[in-house]
């Protein structure tokens, strides 16, 4: 119960902070999302980064790459599970052919051999497909933890988590260890990155959202997102605005 | 048979002489892209104070290599759309110099994290007669998917200029948009300048012992 008035309290002082610049047609929830947003910047300052830190330095980058590949390799599946719904039925196969080659060949996916023969890594997830099936984003959320997303990639997110192949693991000590080492992988190879969006930007909580939302599109189109309108008012390539694609 | 072989040297050198020298709007572009890429990241290579982290070094090269082909105007004027109109030559001179400060910066960064990926240089698909183009390049990375940076360059007099970088999908321009028109809309161009500004030195100081953490 106090829990509630507690949970109440800070999404009314959220919102209490309503700022007075006009709200973006993509983000109403800025308010609530730029809370959350410095409740994730804290933890990742406090536990995230230090650990990714800290791994970095510790483990080779030889060691690293085996365990970016392991995990790349579990991910691959439904990857091709995606794809194969998209109606992108040659790379399906192709990522399936991936996990067939790098879990045997490739020892249980430490060595991506499948891509030196050729067999590049795609980039899919379940809220690119419903993107493909013609899904808008909705608006803009910034998860706990989690980070940016919207509403059609949060609920794909929550598919594709269920789905993972990682959730069968047992014990659950060993699948909590798991997901551990794949959260600091993926957090160690973004240090940079996120050190680039520190830097780069004047208000790093919109320049995130806006790389998130246009980075989205264009792996929904796979890289070629049709022209959008607002994100291109220079002048002579106006007419391109108008065709369909 | 020595004689033979030097007069044909002399008169090919005659001949190279003669011609015009290859001029910057020549080079297509994505020639000009290749070429610029691998010359930096080979200088880069071969420098060991840039590789123990000088940045001010790292930045220089980025000067002289790089921001020749660059159209920095045309980049602050897109990142500010319509703002860019109302703004004062003075004004839109301190933009994009202000802008330019920052892209340098944030360019040189990037370049500071690059481990010897390797590079992909798509061909281009463009008329002979397109003035706007886009450069592909990939940069491929064992295990992951490869990263794709797209060069909008359009032609100008003075040869191929870059207007706007596209990094996974994401262009830059355009990311700075809604951040540009938030400040403006709050507190004028004259507000953005200062803001710009004031990010600009604040990273310049990254030496002083007190630079938290």
């Amino acid at each position: 119960m106090r829990a509630r008035i507690a949970a109440a309290a800070l999404v009314a002082a959220l919102a209490g902070c309503a700022s007075t610049a006009e709200r973006d047609p993509r983000d109403p929830f800025e308010p609530l999302n730029r809370g959350i947003y410095r409740f994730n910047d804290t933890v990742d300052q406090a536990i995230a980064q230090p650990v990714a830190r800290t791994y970095r330095r510790v483990v080779p980058g030889e060691i690293r790459d085996r365990v970016r590949n392991f995990f790349g390799n579990i991910g691959d599946f439904f990857i091709g599970v995606n794809n194969f719904l998209q109606g992108k039925f040659e790379d399906g196969v192709s990522d399936w052919a991936r996990v067939a080659f790098n879990t045997t060949v490739g020892l249980f996916g430490i060595h991506d051999i499948a891509s030196d023969m050729g067999y590049e890594k795609h980039n899919e997830d379940f809220g690119q497909t419903f993107g493909r099936w013609g899904a808008g984003p909705g608006p803009y959320l910034v998860l706990p933890l989690l980070g940016s997303s919207d509403l059609r990639d949060g609920i794909g997110t929550g598919i594709d988590i269920y789905a993972d192949p990682l959730g069968e693991v047992r014990p659950y000590h060993l699948q909590y260890g798991l997901w551990a080492l794949r959260f600091t992988q993926l957090r160690a190879d973004l240090l940079d990155a996120s050190r680039i969006l520190e830097e780069a930007s004047l208000d790093k909580y919109v320049f995130q959202r806006d790389a998130y939302l246009q980075r989205r599109r264009s792996l929904v189109y796979d890289g070629h997102p049709p022209r959008e309108k607002d994100l291109d008012d220079k002048g002579a390539d106006d007419d391109n605005d108008k065709k369909p694609r | 048979m020595t004689t033979t072989r030097s007069l044909a040297s002399a008169a090919l050198l005659a001949v190279l002489a003669s011609l015009p020298a290859v001029r910057a709007q020549d080079v297509p572009p994505d020639q000009l892209v290749k070429t610029v890429t691998l010359e930096v990241v080979e200088l880069i290579a071969k420098d060991k104070e840039i590789q123990s982290g000088n940045r001010a070094k790292l930045v220089q090269l980025i000067d002289a290599k790089v921001l020749p082909h660059f159209n920095f105007s045309a980049m602050t004027a897109l990142a500010l759309g319509q703002s860019w109109n109302r703004a004062t030559p003075e004004q839109k001179k301190r933009l994009t110099e202000e802008f330019r400060t920052l892209l340098v910066r944030t360019y040189a960064s990037a370049l500071a994290a690059y481990s010897e990926q390797k590079f992909d240089f798509r061909p281009l698909r463009a008329k002979p007669t397109d003035t706007d183009v886009t450069v592909q390049v990939r940069v491929l990375q064992a295990g992951a998917q490869p990263v794709p940076i797209d060069y909008s360059m359009e032609k100008t007099s003075s040869g191929w200029k870059v207007y706007d970088v596209m990094v996974g999908g994401v262009s830059l321009v355009a990311n700075y948009r809604t951040e540009f028109n938030n400040v403006v809309r709050e507190s004028g161009i004259d507000g953005l300048i200062k803001n710009l500004s004031t990010k600009n030195r604040s990273l310049e100081a990254p030496a002083a012992p007190a630079a938290k953490k």
